[in-house]
C-alpha cells in the first residue's frame, strides 16, 4: 500500500527546479472500526486518508506545505515556495541513502480479519464484562488498519514502510442515582493475535470489583500507587515534554542542564524504543528518514539523552535521535516512539500491603491542565481506590491529587515488577510514590 | 467547490457536484444516506522562543458517505474522490452488519441553500507577511520582558467549503472560516518554570488577532510574577470565576452533560437529566445558540442539514432542553436542535455544542466579593475536562480574596467538583456577560472543534481548589 513512488519522484523533481534541497513525505492510512454504543452495535466505519508534505530549502530558508486529496502538485510547490520567504534558516541536510534495520511492524493477517469476526469480538467482550456487572453500559471499538509512509529527498535518501494495527477498547459506565462509575481499558498491537479479549475483560472486571464499595479520604499528604494506567494518566505528560529536545534547547525544560546528573530515583530507568517488535509506536525510519533506535533517557536515575529531530539537533549541535515525527503529514518535530519504564522488584500486592493509608490511582482527569512544563500534575481522581492497613477498601470520589513529578520521582518507595502496555506506546509497571497532596470535599 | 468539481471531471465525470451526488445516491438500498464533501485551505505559524519554528500552508480535499440501514450506521471517508458509487455501496454494506432496532430520523425539511460568511477583514486573505509581522511584534514584546526564558505562539486560520447532500433532497453549500491562536510566555528562574498564556479566536475576522500588544505584555509580566507567587493551600473555598473561566465551566460542567448522545441510551442518566428537574437557583440560565452572529461556534446549518437554533439548556434553574442530532432527537422523542457536527470529513457528525453561555444576572462584581472573608478569584483558563458527573478545570490566573479584597497572586490552581452540587452552589451571577472565543472542544477524537463559551462573573460556594 506504499504511496506511488513515481508520484513522490514527480513532486521532488518539480520542487528541485525551485529549491536547493527538497524532501517529499507521504502518509496514508485505511482503517475499519466496528463501534458498539451502550452494548449495541451502532456503526461500522472505514476511514481512508492520504497526504503529501513537501519541505524545501530555498535561498537558505525552510518552506513547507501539505496537501491531501488533490492532484495538483504544482500548487504544493508554490505554497512551499511562498512560506519559504518567511521560513527559518535551513541549518541541516536531509539525510542521504541509509541502511534501515528491519523492525517487525506488519502482520498480513490484520487485513484478513473479517468484519463479522470483529463484530463477534465486540459481543464476546461485552458479554464477559456484563457477566460480572449486568447493568454496565459499554462502548466498545474494534479497529483494524494499515498505515503507510514513504519518503524521498534530494540528497538521495529514500525509505518507507507499511504498518498494521489492531485495537480493542472498552469504556464502561455504571450510573446509580447521580453516581457515575467509569471503567476503561484498551489493547493495541501490530498483530491481531496479541490483542486478547480475556486480558482486557479481566482488567475491567478488576476495576469494577475494586470500585464496588465506596471509601472516604481526608485532605492530607498521602502515599499513592499509580497503576500503569495511572502513570499514563497523571505522570507521563510532564516527562514527555521535558525530554523533548526543543524544550531543552530553549531552556524551558526542567532537565535542561541535567544531562549526566542524578535527577530521578536510582531505581528508575526509562527509554524510548522504536524497535520493539509489533509495537504500534515502532518504525524502521523516522519521518525524516533517520534510522530508528533504542534510546536510553534515564539510566538508574541519571538523565542520559533527549529526543531530537534534524532541525533541533542541528541547533543544539547534536545528532537526530531518529525521533523526528509528524502528526499526519504535519511539520516534523521531536516526539517519542514508545516509552518503556523499566520494571522493579516489588509486586503490586506487596505495595498495597505496605500501605497503612493511601490511594491507588488509575485515572485522573485534568492532569494535563496545570503547569506541566514545570512538572506539575494534578486533577480529579476519576478512578482510584483507598487503601487502609494494606487492603484496598473501595473507590474514592470528590478527590483531587496534586504534585510535582520531579519531587515524587526523586525518591520512589518502589517500582512494580508487573509492567504492561498502556495505549500501545507506553510500557510501565506501577509506581509507588510518597507524599502526594490529596484534597477532598468537606475537609 | 471549483477545484473538486474539476478534479472529478478529470476522472471522467462531465457533470457538476450536485449531479455526481444525485447519481451516486440512486438505488442504494438504505433508509437514509448523506454525502459530505469538503475542501479547505489553512495557514499555520508557530514560534518557539525567538525562532519561527514553522510556517506552513495546507490544502485538503475529501469527503464521506453515511448510510442508515435498519437502525445502524455505515460510514466511509475518503480523499480520492473518484468512485463515489462504490463508497455508497460500502457504507450500506457496513450498516447491514449491525442490527439495532430500526428507527426513523427526526424529520427535517429538505433544504437547498448556499451560505457564505460576511467578513470585514478575512484572515485567510491577509498576506502571510502581515501575519508574520504582527506575530513577530507580539513575540518581541514577550521576549524582551524580564525573566522570560521562552515563548510559544501557535496561530492558525482556515477556510473551508463544505457540500452536504442527502437522500431526502437537501443540498447545502457552506463556506466557513475560523481563526485561533495561543500565545504563551514562559518565565524561568533557577529550576522554577512558570507560564502564562492568552487564547483568542474568531469566525475568521482578522481583527481578533490585532491590537493585543498591551495584553501580550501583561501575560509576560504575569508569568514572571508567578515565579515568586505562593501555591494556594488546598481546600474548599468560595470562588469567583471571571467570565472566561465561568464560560469554560458552563461548557465543561453542564454543556457536555446536555449532549444527548451521552444520555439517550442510558436509562439512569435519562432519569437524572429529566426535563423539568431543578439544577440550580432561579437566577441560572444556560443557553447554547449556534444562530448567534459571528462567533466561532456560529453556523446556519449543522452537518446533518438541520437549521441552527437557540436552545435553553437550563431556564430559571430548571432543565429545559438538551442538544440533539436527528437520531438522538428521534429516540428521545424531542426536537432536533441543529447540534450534529463533525470536525472534518474523516468523521461522522456527533452531538456537539456551539456557542454556550450563562445568561447575565444582576449582581455587580463589588457585591459578589464584598462579603467573602477568605476566597479565591480565578481568571482565564488552561483547560477543562469532564466525566459528566465530575468536572475539573484549571485557571490561568488566581488571586486570594481576603476580607472582600483581591490580594496576592497565586500559582495556577485547579478547581474540581461534582456538576450537580456545584450548579446548586452558584449563589451569585454577574451582569457582565462576555463571550470567549479561544480554544476548541474535543470529544470522541474530534478536536479542536470551533466553539465559543461565555458567562458573566459568577460566585460558587464550597468549591474544591487543589494545590500543595
Amino acid at each position: 500500500m506504499q504511496n506511488d513512488k513515481a508520484k513522490l519522484e514527480e513532486v521532488l523533481r518539480s520542487a528541485r527546479r525551485k529549491a536547493e534541497q527538497a524532501e517529499v513525505f507521504s502518509a496514508s492510512a485505511r482503517a475499519t472500526t466496528v463501534q458498539f454504543e451502550a452494548n449495541e452495535l451502532k456503526q461500522v466505519q472505514t476511514r481512508e486518508s492520504s497526504s503529501i508534505a513537501l519541505r524545501i530549502f530555498r535561498e537558505g530558508k525552510i518552506g513547507f506545505a501539505v496537501a491531501s486529496g488533490g492532484g495538483d502538485w504544482e500548487a504544493l510547490v508554490d505554497m512551499a515556495v511562498e512560506t519559504s520567504q518567511f521560513g527559518g534558516p535551513a541549518n541541516f541536510q536531509f539525510p542521504s541513502s541509509q541502511d534501515y534495520s528491519k523492525v517487525r511492524i506488519f502482520d498480513p493477517k490484520t487485513e484478513q480479519v473479517a468484519m463479522e469476526r470483529m463484530v463477534e469480538t465486540g459481543k464476546e467482550l461485552i458479554a464477559k464484562v456484563r457477566g460480572h456487572t449486568p447493568d454496565i453500559l459499554c462502548d466498545v471499538q474494534i479497529t483494524k488498519g494499515i498505515s503507510s509512509v514513504s519518503l524521498t529527498n534530494s540528497q538521495g535518501g529514500e525509505g518507507g514502510y507499511d504498518k498494521s494495527f489492531f485495537a480493542l477498547s472498552l469504556e464502561g459506565i455504571l450510573v446509580r442515582d447521580t453516581d457515575m462509575l467509569w471503567v476503561e481499558d484498551s489493547e493495541i498491537s501490530c498483530r491481531p493475535d496479541l490483542v486478547g479479549i480475556d486480558t482486557l475483560a479481566g482488567r475491567v472486571i478488576w476495576q469494577l470489583e475494586m470500585a464496588k464499595n465506596k471509601a472516604t479520604v481526608s485532605t492530607k499528604f498521602l502515599p499513592i500507587i499509580f497503576t500503569p494506567h495511572g502513570v499514563a494518566s497523571a505522570l507521563l505528560s510532564p516527562l514527555v515534554l521535558a525530554f523533548n529536545g526543543k524544550a531543552v534547547l530553549e531552556g524551558a525544560s526542567p532537565l535542561k542542564n541535567k544531562l549526566g546528573e542524578q535527577v530521578f530515583d536510582k531505581k528508575l530507568s526509562l527509554w524510548d524504543d522504536a524497535t520493539i517488535a509489533y509495537g504500534v509506536g515502532s518504525y524502521p525510519l523516522d519521518d525524516e528518514g533517520v534510522p530508528s533506535q533504542r534510546l536510553p533517557l534515564v539510566a538508574n536515575g541519571v538523565v542520559t539523552n533527549f529526543l531530537y529531530d534534524l532541525q533541533t539537533a542541528a541547533l543544539a549541535g547534536t545528532k537526530s535521535t531518529g525521533n523526528g515525527r509528524r502528526a499526519g503529514s504535519g511539520f516534523p518535530g521531536p516526539a517519542m516512539s514508545s516509552l518503556v519504564l523499566g520494571k522493579g522488584e516489588v509486586s503490586f500486592q506487596a505495595m498495597v500491603k505496605d500501605m497503612k493509608e493511601g490511594l491507588v490511582v488509575e485515572e485522573v482527569i485534568g492532569a494535563e491542565q496545570g503547569n506541566i512544563l514545570g512538572g506539575d500534575f494534578g486533577g480529579n481522581v476519576l478512578l482510584g481506590y483507598k487503601v487502609e492497613n494494606g487492603e484496598i477498601v473501595g473507590r474514592v470520589k470528590d478527590t483531587m491529587i496534586a504534585g510535582n513529578v520531579y519531587q515524587v520521582s526523586k525518591e520512589l518507595l518502589a517500582i512494580g515488577q508487573e509492567a504492561r502496555w498502556v495505549g500501545g506506546t507506553l510500557q510501565t509497571p506501577p509506581l509507588y510514590c510518597s507524599g502526594v497532596s490529596v484534597t477532598t470535599k468537606g475537609n | 467547490m471549483a477545484a473538486l468539481v474539476a478534479f472529478i471531471r478529470g476522472k471522467g465525470y462531465n457533470t457538476g457536484m450536485r449531479d455526481v451526488i444525485a447519481d451516486a445516491l440512486k438505488g442504494h438500498g438504505a433508509d437514509y444516506i448523506e454525502v459530505h464533501f469538503e475542501e479547505s485551505q489553512a495557514t499555520s505559524v508557530v514560534y518557539r522562543g525567538e525562532r519561527l519554528e514553522e510556517i506552513s500552508r495546507a490544502r485538503s480535499a475529501g469527503g464521506n458517505v453515511r448510510a442508515l440501514v435498519r437502525g445502524s450506521w455505515g460510514f466511509v471517508s475518503f480523499n480520492r474522490l473518484d468512485g463515489l458509487k462504490a463508497r455508497v455501496s460500502l457504507a450500506v454494506e457496513e450498516a447491514k452488519l449491525a442490527s439495532r432496532g430500526p428507527f426513523k430520523l427526526f424529520p427535517t425539511e429538505p433544504v437547498v441553500d448556499t451560505v457564505a460568511p460576511r467578513l470585514k477583514n478575512d484572515a485567510t486573505t491577509i498576506p502571510l507577511a502581515t501575519k508574520k509581522e504582527l506575530l513577530d511584534n507580539y513575540n518581541g514584546i514577550m521576549l524582551s520582558s524580564p525573566k522570560i526564558q521562552s515563548t510559544r505562539i501557535n496561530y492558525h486560520d482556515v477556510k473551508k467549503k463544505t457540500t452536504f447532500a442527502n437522500s431526502e433532497g437537501s443540498y447545502i453549500e457552506q463556506i466557513r472560516t475560523d481563526l485561533g491562536a495561543r500565545l504563551t510566555a514562559i518565565a524561568c528562574e533557577g529550576s522554577e518554570i512558570q507560564q502564562a498564556g492568552l487564547s483568542l479566536g474568531s469566525n475568521g475576522e482578522f481583527s481578533a488577532a490585532e491590537g493585543l500588544h498591551e495584553k501580550v505584555g501583561g501575560i509576560a509580566r504575569r508569568a514572571a510574577a508567578l515565579l515568586s507567587a505562593p501555591q494556594v493551600r488546598a481546600g474548599e473555598y468560595t470562588v469567583i470565576l471571571d467570565p472566561i473561566l465561568a464560560g469554560v465551566f458552563a461548557h465543561e460542567a453542564f454543556g457536555h452533560l446536555s449532549e444527548s448522545d451521552h444520555v439517550y441510551q442510558n436509562e439512569n442518566l435519562r432519569q437524572i437529566m429529566a426535563l423539568g428537574k431543578r439544577f440550580g437557583g432561579k437566577h441560572l440560565n444556560i443557553v447554547d445558540d449556534p444562530s448567534m452572529a459571528n462567533l466561532r461556534g456560529s453556523y446556519r446549518y449543522d452537518d446533518e442539514g438541520t437549521s441552527a437554533r437557540k436552545s435553553y439548556l437550563i431556564r430559571k434553574g430548571v432543565l429545559e432542553g438538551r442538544l440533539h442530532s436527528r437520531e438522538t432527537a428521534a429516540k428521545m422523542e424531542e426536537t432536533a436542535t441543529g447540534n450534529a457536527r463533525a470536525i472534518n470529513y474523516l468523521f461522522p457528525p456527533i452531538v456537539r455544542m456551539s456557542n454556550t453561555f450563562i445568561e447575565p444576572g444582576s449582581a455587580s462584581f463589588e457585591e459578589m466579593i464584598a462579603d467573602i472573608e477568605e476566597g479565591v478569584y480565578v481568571k482565564d483558563w488552561y483547560g477543562g475536562t469532564t466525566s459528566l458527573e465530575m468536572f475539573t478545570f484549571s485557571a490561568g490566573e488566581a488571586y486570594m480574596i481576603r476580607r472582600g479584597k483581591i490580594t496576592e497572586l497565586l500559582r495556577p490552581v485547579v478547581l474540581t467538583g461534582n456538576v450537580f452540587t456545584t450548579l446548586e452552589n452558584i449563589d451569585a451571577i454577574g451582569n457582565d456577560l462576555e463571550m470567549n472565543q479561544g480554544g476548541g472542544c474535543g470529544k470522541a477524537g474530534q478536536y479542536p472543534l470551533p466553539v465559543s463559551d461565555g458567562s458573566p462573573h459568577i460566585r460558587i460556594r464550597h468549591c474544591v481548589v487543589g494545590g500543595r
